[in-house]
């Protein structure tokens, strides 16, 4: 199932509070910047229900200010090549 | 080992810290870049990006025989590391399911399969049948700014040194012909005098026609970073839409389509009536001209225009200049005269640093070749040119549209040096192809549009089309699908993946993708750069240059293409080298190109240096060095100031037709599509294309976002859902499609008329009309 990276600004001063909210989440790894007001989020889901579950949870963090998608893949392409 | 998921998740990571270094310089994840880098038996391998003409640099990951990660190499001038969305996920559509890996014939109507052996007999046989009744002229081959430039040379020696024919064409003839004809014009010699580095050293970048932020964001990045570094960095953005470039721009001029031609000439009026010139360089370094007007569109068959330039003085082209007062220009385009005051301040204030910026808005333009003029005039005129951020600056849309269709010259008129036309040229191809001087004929046939009016007429019987999906690309399809689909030509066409060209080929074969190949290409700042190949092709898949010279061998020409299969991409750019030997254009030899993200022509082997400002002799090898400037393209090294008018578009909107059609890209998709479409990332981000209409507009017409509508032109119509107040804002009565989408096929009502002297076609104006589905 899908493996996904993003780019998440967070509202002003809510760096440190986003970041244990993601961190909470099933399948959400979080690398904060060491000098900046960012994070990278990293998912890892098990079926289209979790994904959507997660995204459901995430739209509700108002302490997100922007999300920006970076990089997806997919289960195919996992699938693929965990089997090769 | 490392688990493969667990470096799916670290690669996820690393695309997502080097994008956000991208929108956040200076951002640092130094615990996480310095440790739990992914899996150790990961082999790196350096290349330069598949996709536009940008060229940065990509570390590829290999590891068991698998390409499985991308990230930007660190040390490619080009882009320090950074890349685009499409850049970090390109490999991806290597294992798209509908990869095409065996040879199809098209037998009863029906594909089978069948061996390579068998393919390459029947396209070696059918081409040298339909040259022995119909001619040499009667075959073609239609090629690709995505060729690599061993490809692109033996195509070009197939056909113009063995077979004796000027039937080779490329796709760049849609990109990039009217920057390379303006070059010629101006400066006797092609591609820009400047390089990326000029980014770091200027003070004002002028966009024009060019939305960078989606098609160069690489570039586009390294000048917003400019900006954030340095104070008073300006960007300023003229288009005809608002698009993400504008809404990053310090200011953004919108235009009438066309209007670019007046703008440009009532800035140079502004300059001459300010004296915000540099007398002592227009006296030392220009000269001035002018040419035929009222030219045309090329919009009828075998159209046909010859330029007859005409010394002029400096005072006729001032006195020209009076009809470009800018309170005269605001009519026509638009565009208040202090925002044209405004900007001919910025070029002619001399402590100011300006790099123009252009790309398909100049070029796919039926005055490309005037509009790439007239911006070299504003340089020329203020001295501003050849020099660290300095200069005029044709970006290319193409990883190969300079490396290959320019330099190695897979245009119908030209040659690896020179063109066809000229005996020196055609001598020295000889010489080096070791073929008759007379075998090569010295008048160019067709340009890309007339080919394909040549096929549909029956003039050309046999085309093998490489690398490119014309019927996705080219304009007025509506006309050449039905014309390409005919039995009359026998269509050979090589690709990666199955595209509605290949829908029409009679043979269809499965070429290897970029990694899967050994190859070279030339980017837009005229750096060569070098990759391995770094892993194997799927099934029968080869190399478009190996194909190439197993029909010739085929066809009796062996003596002429006697490389070795694994080492033939060597083995063809070391000949290629010979063409370019010399101080104006000499490339880097294979082994420094092995070590190094590339090399800018002219390469200096003695110090080892590129050639990063042409025609200034502080860095120009070639320059007479008793001069400061020298335009040694052009026999009295003085570059040409032409006179160049407004002439309105061959097509414009009227009451059945109210709307100004302009096509181009997405930042997601990659022209037309067929590898960007199958990475999924990049589909679901933008699964199809869509019209984007001004919300007035939209409102008027009742139109929501989302609801399908239908854009009818004179030649066709596609329906497609609309998008109001989405990603771009067209101005009021235009509407602009993206082309990337081959299931909404916008090209179908695209006018195919082009720029007389480039034979560019223009891809932005044209008339349609918009109705509810």
């Amino acid at each position: 199932m899908p493996i996904k990276s993003y780019i998440v600004f967070p509202s002003k001063g809510k760096k440190d509070l986003l970041r244990q909210q993601l961190a909470s989440l099933a399948g959400c790894e979080v690398i904060p910047a060491l000098n900046k007001d960012v994070l990278i989020l990293v998912t890892e889901t098990f079926g289209n229900h979790e994904e959507d579950a997660l995204m459901a949870s995430l739209e509700k963090i108002k302490e997100i200010e922007h999300l920006s998608l970076v990089s997806g893949y997919s289960d195919h392409a996992i699938h693929d090549h965990n089997n090769k | 080992m490392m688990n493969r998921r667990i470096f799916i998740k670290k690669t996820a990571a690393f695309s997502a810290m080097a994008a956000a270094a991208t929108m956040v310089p200076g951002i640092l994840f130094a615990h996480e870049q310095k440790h739990d880098n992914p899996a150790s038996d990961i082999t790196w391998h350096k290349a330069p990006c598949r996709f536009c003409g940008v060229g940065c640099g990509i570390l590829v990951g290999t590891q068991a025989g698998r390409a499985v990660a991308v990230k930007g190499d660190p040390n490619c001038s080009v882009n320090k590391g950074l890349l685009c969305v499409k850049g970090y996920h390109q490999i991806m559509c290597t294992s798209a399911s509908d990869r095409l890996t065996k040879p199809l014939i098209k037998k009863n109507g029906k594909y089978v399969e069948v061996t390579m052996k068998e393919a390459l007999d029947l396209v070696a046989a059918k081409m040298q049948e339909t040259i022995k009744k119909y001619g040499k002229d009667s075959v073609a081959m239609y090629t690709s700014g995505q060729s690599t430039i061993p490809e692109g040379y033996v195509a070009s020696k197939f056909m113009k040194g063995a077979i004796g024919t000027n039937n080779l064409e490329c796709n760049a003839r849609l990109c990039m012909a009217s920057a390379v004809a303006g070059f010629l014009t101006t400066f006797g010699a092609d591609e820009p005098m400047g390089c990326y580095e000029d980014i770091e050293h200027a003070d004002v970048f002028v966009l024009w026609g060019n939305n960078m932020a989606e098609m160069h964001p690489v570039l586009f990045s390294r000048m917003l970073d400019n900006r954030l570094r340095r104070k008073n960095v300006k960007i300023i953005d003229l288009a005809t839409r608002t698009t993400r470039t504008s809404k990053a721009a310090d200011i953004s001029i919108l235009f009438k389509p066309q209007g670019d031609l007046a703008i440009a000439n009532a800035i140079c009026y502004e300059l001459i009536n300010n004296n915000w010139l540099d007398k002592n360089f227009i006296e030392k370094h220009v000269v001035f001209f002018k040419g035929k007007t009222g030219l045309g569109y090329g919009l009828e068959d075998k159209f046909a225009f010859k330029d007859e330039p005409e010394a002029i003085d400096f005072d006729q082209y001032k006195a020209f200049l009076n009809d470009y007062r800018p309170d005269k220009v605001e009519a026509l385009t638009g565009v208040p005269a202090k925002e044209i005051k405004y900007l001919a301040a910025l070029y002619g204030d001399p402590n100011l640093k300006v790099v123009t910026y252009w790309c398909m808005g100049i070029n796919q333009h039926t005055r490309g070749t005037w509009a790439n003029n007239l911006i070299y005039n504003i340089h020329l005129l203020t001295g501003k040119i050849s020099q660290p951020g300095n200069g005029p600056f044709s970006l290319t849309g193409q990883p190969s549209a300079c490396g290959t269709a320019r330099e190695v010259g897979t245009f119908t008129h030209k040659l690896p040096k020179g063109v066809v036309t000229n005996k020196k040229s055609r001598e020295l191809a000889a010489k080096i192809w070791k073929v008759p001087y007379e075998r090569i004929p010295d008048k160019p046939t067709y340009h890309t549009t007339e080919m394909f009016r040549a096929i549909d007429r029956g003039d050309i019987r046999f085309i093998w089309i490489q690398s490119t999906n014309p019927l996705v690309s080219l304009p007025r399809t509506s006309r050449y699908r039905p014309a390409l689909a005919k039995d009359s030509c026998f269509v050979v066409v090589s690709d990666v993946f199955p595209t509605p060209t290949t829908d029409v080929a009679d043979v269809i074969l499965p070429a290897a993708w970029h990694i899967e190949k050994s190859g070279l290409y030339g980017n837009s700042e005229r750096r060569t750069q070098y990759w391995d190949k770094m892993i194997e092709p799927p099934g029968e898949a080869l190399p478009d240059a190996w194909m190439t010279i197993e029909v010739a061998r085929r066809m009796g020409f062996a003596k002429l293409f006697p490389y070795s299969k694994e080492k033939h991409h060597e083995e063809i750019y070391n000949e290629y080298r010979q063409f370019h030997a010399g101080k104006k254009h000499n490339m880097a030899p294979l082994s420094v190109l092995k070590k190094q993200s590339g090399a800018i022509w002219p390469y200096i082997e003695e110090t080892g240096r590129s050639t990063l400002w042409r025609y200034n002799s502080r860095y120009d090898p070639a320059c007479d060095t008793t001069k400061d400037f020298d335009f040694y393209g052009k026999p009295n090294g003085k570059a040409v100031i032409w006179l160049r008018p407004y002439e309105p578009a061959p097509e414009m909107p009227d009451n059945e037709y109210p709307f100004w059609l302009n096509t181009g890209r997405v930042i997601e998709h990659w022209h037309t599509g067929s590898m960007t479409r199958r990475i999924p990332v990049l589909h679901q981000a933008v699964p199809h294309a869509y019209v984007e209409i001004h919300p007035a507009d939209a409102k008027r017409l009742g139109i929501k976002h989302n609801q399908k509508v239908k854009v009818i032109s004179r030649r066709g119509q596609t329906v497609l859902p609309a998008s109001v107040n989405d990603r771009g804002l067209p101005t009021p009565g235009q509407v602009f499609v993206p082309f990337f989408d081959e299931n909404m096929l916008i090209n179908d009502t695209t006018l195919d008329a082009f720029c007389p002297i480039s034979k560019e076609p223009d891809f932005k104006k044209c008339a349609v009309r918009i109705e509810k589905v």
